[in-house]
């Protein structure tokens, strides 16, 4: 029929503008564009499919109902503000596995599968990888909403139990793939997933979320993936694929950022490892506001490290006014961002865009390091790993071998830090016995407000 | 360049190819052929996936994994056949109300999903206007 080939080629339409959207990603200035072209793409896919012969003959009651419903709980959602985005994206995780999932499990009492075949195998793998995202991202999006305690919860067992949760997935998916009929061993896999999703987010301390976003990014994905091997849809394997890959590749970039492997991030339980530290004593050297202030104000260029904990007290916006002030003194102002400075992949970006400092101060960390011999003083807001010299010096540190911002080959290293005490790890770090590092106290937004007011003075 | 302008084309080009199969196929055609083309899809679109997500900077990493999640929104339309379709049988209630509930979490990521890309996207600008017109 004509209106079948029709669909067809919308559907063909979509993939190539999906593709064409995240290819536009590839740089900030064509994002915007390729994004609408994509939305496009959606627009199309959905409005021919409620064409498709199935759908005329049936009926639009329920169709409108989710439409509306979506719509109406989908567009405030757009609305968080941008400290927010990590929840948000857990939350809509959990949404497109729980759409993937409830498919499924609609398919299957549809379809009342008699034997084994490619299209149950791939239902069974969409139910699971669906089920166990739905109750993963929820848990993420709980401890990053701090409804629930975001330090990893251990408790004795947890592995074997795991493991047994894991393998009773398992063998109820084959068992129900050998016996597709028996109900219950189809119930029993969607609910060991459900389980099984949550035991392996618990486990995992709020610093290490930007590995298992992008890590249920994955799932989602390829849950949807295999909806399309369901029924037989192109473009829902294209797109559940990217998305797959994409979550997949995040998560590797995050894992290198932290010099760590996937499996040490999702059973290792970090933070209740203890590691050797330097166990660096010594004095930290005590610095006033008036001497930053002079040391910024004459300054060929200063680079500020920012990390989560300044978006949550809002600095970034009092940290944007002193970088203007700088500016407009000729100071080259430059943000050294690490792939791990926020709670998911590109986050910290985000937040100085929101701040309005232009994408083109806001450095890589790779792009930063070779300057850091030339930088007269680097900020550090808020003491964190990021910036730890251990990582590198320390072969017996918890952290060592990951990638850090080398801010102790700068010229001056100021540390803005609420108090005295460890970090978010419980890392001792060395950077702040150094000469170079001068220690100033306080709240960091209102740290920077005052420092932006002396710079005035000078 | 060579690569950029090369890559994606040429897969686009394999991927339609293959697209084109099932569209044809209608029920008479072996169940295999149809699989065997979904795992070529499914492999072309994975690779091409890589290439295309490799070129995405850190800076917009937060826009792509909501971009991704917008676009994996995608379920929604086997989520439609469901909550639209006639069905027989004792659980042809249940199967609708499944399918209205599909459709209405697909729906959230859709229209959040690229809203807010698409307001993040806005944010990020090369320099301020108005420091423009005071420097050089």
């Amino acid at each position: 029929m004509n209106l079948t080939y029709l669909i067809e080629a919308i559907y063909l339409l979509a993939s190539v503008l999906f593709i064409l959207g995240l290819k536009g990603l590839s740089h900030p200035d064509t994002a915007r564009r390729g994004m609408i072209q994509a939305a496009c793409g959606m627009g199309a896919a959905i409005v021919g499919t409620l064409f498709r012969p199935e759908v005329l003959h049936g009926n639009y009651l329920f169709i409108i109902i989710g439409l509306v419903l979506g719509s109406a709980i989908g567009i405030p959602m757009a609305r968080v503000p941008m400290t927010a985005m990590p929840q948000r994206t857990a939350l809509s995780h959990a949404f497109g596995a729980l759409a993937a999932s409830l498919v499924g499990i609609a398919e299957y009492t549809i379809q009342q599968p008699t034997h084994a075949s490619v299209e149950i195998t791939a239902l069974g793998l969409e139910v699971m990888l669906g089920s166990l995202t739905v109750t993963g991202s929820l848990i993420a999006a709980a401890k990053l909403q701090e409804l629930m305690r975001g330090t990893p919860i251990m408790f004795k067992g947890q592995q074997i139990l795991n493991l047994l949760l894991f393998v009773s997935m398992l063998t109820c998916f084959v068992l129900w793939l050998t016996h597709p009929t028996v109900t219950p061993y189809f119930y029993g896999m969607a609910g060991c997933a459900f389980a099984f999703g949550i035991m392996l987010v618990i486990p995992i301390g709020a610093a290490d979320m930007p590995v298992v976003m992008s890590l249920l990014n994955s799932y989602a994905g390829l849950s949807s993936a295999a909806t399309g091997f369901v029924l037989h849809n192109n473009v829902l394997i294209i797109a559940g694929t990217l998305d797959g890959f994409s979550g997949f590749i995040l998560s590797i970039l995050m894992c290198r950022a932290m010099n760590r492997s996937i499996t040490n991030v999702l059973f290792g339980g970090f933070g209740a490892t203890v590691g050797t530290d330097t166990g660096a004593t010594g004095t930290m050297r005590e610095v006033t506001l008036d001497d930053v202030a002079v040391q910024l104000a004459y300054a060929n260029q200063v680079v500020f490290v920012p990390v989560y904990g300044m978006a949550t007290s809002q600095a970034q916006h009092s940290s944007r006014e002193l970088g203007n002030l700088l500016e407009e003194r000729g100071v080259s102002v430059k943000y050294a961002i690490h792939p791990v400075a926020g709670r998911m992949p590109g986050h910290m970006n985000v937040l100085l865009a929101e701040a309005n400092v232009p994408y083109s101060s806001l450095y890589e960390m790779e792009q930063i390091n070779p300057e850091m011999p030339q930088t007269d003083v680097a900020v550090v807001v808020g003491a964190n790993d990021v910036v730890n010299p251990d990582a590198r010096d320390n072969p017996k540190s918890p952290i060592a071998g990951m990638p850090i911002i080398e801010v102790d080959k700068a010229k001056s290293v100021i540390v803005l830090k609420r108090g005295k005490g460890k970090g978010f790890s419980g890392l001792e770090n060395p950077l702040f016995f150094k000469p170079v590092t001068g220690m100033l106290y306080g709240d960091a937004k209102s740290t920077l407000t005052n420092l932006a007011q002396a710079v005035q003075k000078v | 360049m060579h690569h950029v302008m090369l890559d994606p084309i040429a897969l686009i080009s394999c991927i339609s190819v293959f697209v084109q199969t099932p569209g044809n196929s209608s029920k008479a055609d072996p169940e295999t052929l149809v699989l065997i083309a979904s795992l070529y899809v499914f492999a072309l679109a994975a690779f091409l996936g890589y290439q295309l997500i490799s070129r995405v900077p850190p800076l917009l990493h937060t826009p792509l994994m909501s971009a991704t999640n917008a676009i994996s929104g995608i379920s929604l339309i086997g989520s439609l056949v469901i909550a639209g379709s006639k069905h027989e049988g004792q659980h042809a209630m249940l199967a609708s109300l499944l399918g209205c509930a599909a459709v209405t979490s697909a729906m959230i990521n859709v229209t959040g999903g690229f809203l807010i890309t698409d307001r993040m996207l806005k944010m990020f600008h090369k320099k301020e206007p108005a420091k423009a017109e005071e420097k050089k």
